[in-house]
């Protein structure tokens, strides 16, 4: 049985190939056998799903799901965008998690050493399902930037890391969102891994005005397209399959 | 009716050291959720053979890698998806989703996902049936585009020598890279996978 339909071949030359000497960690890291391309079975068509009991109701509120004695310092933010597929439909009910540094540039991690003081109230992370329209958004306070160890005088620009899943664990991703006018972004080394620079600039979330709270919140619009799919409904037909 | 047009999909990103804040945030070292993702999804009224998947991660240079994110997939123990588009007719498992989430640990290196073993799946249309297995996914710092995978049983011969994914792999001894190592430990089924990034011995790494 073929599955009804199946995801179109992933563009790779949208992504980051798996080795970016640029950035170092990837050397070591980095497959150098070219992966096998497999025709996509119920195996990569599926994939889990996830319901609105199994989330609770700030979690999406990243500056009020980890407040303890107050709110967490920083520009407060709201971050908002659909999820689309590469046909151009939305994604619904799927599920869209975020993690990221505090206003300082500090991650609540143990392995993080960085100088930057821990917001006592502020976790870095928040988790949500889109809604019928492929709709998602979330509050929180803008992080910082922070030096990383690649080169001796390395920086990331403010960022937001997302995880997607879609429909199908073929269309699975993890990327990163950059803010529109961050100077560092053009001296960043896991942007550079993207040769295609107008692949990298749809990382780059947009000022959203007129989504903004006024006297309260600003507002980022960051859209996600996830891999489209065709149907195979046809060769199913004339192949009595 | 063709697609008229196409959107580009949003570029990948390393999933950084920091995904267990995200992800797994008790392993960064706090808890904030009410409700959390695990490695552990054999719960108590899911059918099937008990079993542990373990294994380590390794670079180009031997060392283990330990801040990688593994995620895996997999059909219940009739060899049936939890998702709407698998209509093969065989029995659905509503207590079983079939995703599981860990992470390597830090100081070890090890992961370990608790499941129930899967059934065959059938394969595609003029294609034999799929042998037994388990979709792996697996993102880190370093790994700049999240890597797909698939584990095998070691205990399923007959069914591996006629899997169409497996036969597709030019080398033999490359498929034996995806094969899964049965063993018993206290009284538990472990079943044994390393995966190697890079190097003489690199993983079956699929682009699906």
């Amino acid at each position: 049985m073929t599955p009804e339909y199946e995801f179109h071949q992933r563009d790779r030359d949208s992504h980051p190939p798996a080795f970016t000497p640029v950035y170092k960690t990837s050397v070591l890291r980095s497959p150098r056998i070219p992966l096998w391309s497999l025709q996509n079975s119920l195996s990569e068509v599926t994939g889990p799903s996830f319901s609105r009991d199994e989330l609770g109701p700030l979690d999406n509120d990243l500056i009020l799901n980890y407040a303890k004695d107050g709110k967490p310092i920083g520009e407060q933010t709201i971050v908002h965008g659909r999820v689309l597929d590469g046909n151009g439909r939305p994604v619904p009910n799927t599920l869209v998690e975020v993690w990221q540094a505090n206003a300082g540039g500090r991650y609540r991690h143990r392995n993080d050493t960085y100088i930057a003081p821990i917001d006592p109230n502020f976790g870095g992370c928040g988790r949500m399902l889109t809604d019928d329209n492929g709709y998602y958004f979330f509050r929180t306070v803008k992080p910082g930037a922070y030096p990383f160890r690649n080169r001796v005088n390395s920086w990331r620009p403010a960022h937001i890391h997302f995880s997607v899943f879609g429909s199908g664990f073929a269309q699975r991703l993890i990327t990163q969102m950059y803010f529109e006018g961050d100077p560092l972004i053009p001296h960043d080394s896991i942007i550079a891994t993207i040769p295609d620079k107008s692949a990298a600039e749809r990382l780059i979330a947009k000022l959203d005005l007129n989504a903004s709270l006024p006297l309260e919140c600003l507002a980022y619009r960051f859209d996600i397209v996830l891999r489209g799919s065709r149907q195979t409904l046809f060769e199913n037909k004339l192949h009595g399959g | 009716m063709p697609d008229l047009y196409h959107l580009p999909e949003t570029p990948s990103q390393t999933a950084g050291p920091y995904v267990h804040i995200g992800l797994i945030p008790h392993q960064a070292g706090f808890d904030i959720f009410a409700n959390n993702f695990s490695g552990d999804i054999a719960g108590s009224g899911v059918s099937g053979e008990r079993i542990v998947i373990e294994g380590r991660i390794f670079d180009a240079s031997g060392h283990v890698a330990k801040d990688v994110l593994v995620e895996t997939w997999q059909a219940n123990a009739a060899g049936r998806y939890n998702h709407p588009a698998d209509r093969q007719d065989k029995p659905l498992d509503q207590s079983f989703r079939g995703w599981a989430r860990t992470g390597t640990d830090f100081e070890t290196g090890v992961y370990r996902i608790k499941t129930i073993k899967p059934g065959a799946v059938v394969g595609r249309r003029s294609r034999k049936t799929m042998a037994p297995h388990i979709n792996f996914w697996i993102v880190a710092r370093g790994i700049n585009v999240g890597l797909a995978t698939r584990m095998y049983f070691s205990d399923e011969a007959a069914a591996n020598a006629s899997d169409p994914v497996l036969n597709i792999i030019e080398q033999p001894e490359r498929r034996r890279t995806l094969i899964a190592e049965r063993s018993a430990r206290d009284g538990q089924t472990v079943y044994t996978f390393d995966l190697y990034l890079q190097g003489e011995r690199e993983t079956v790494f699929f682009d699906v």
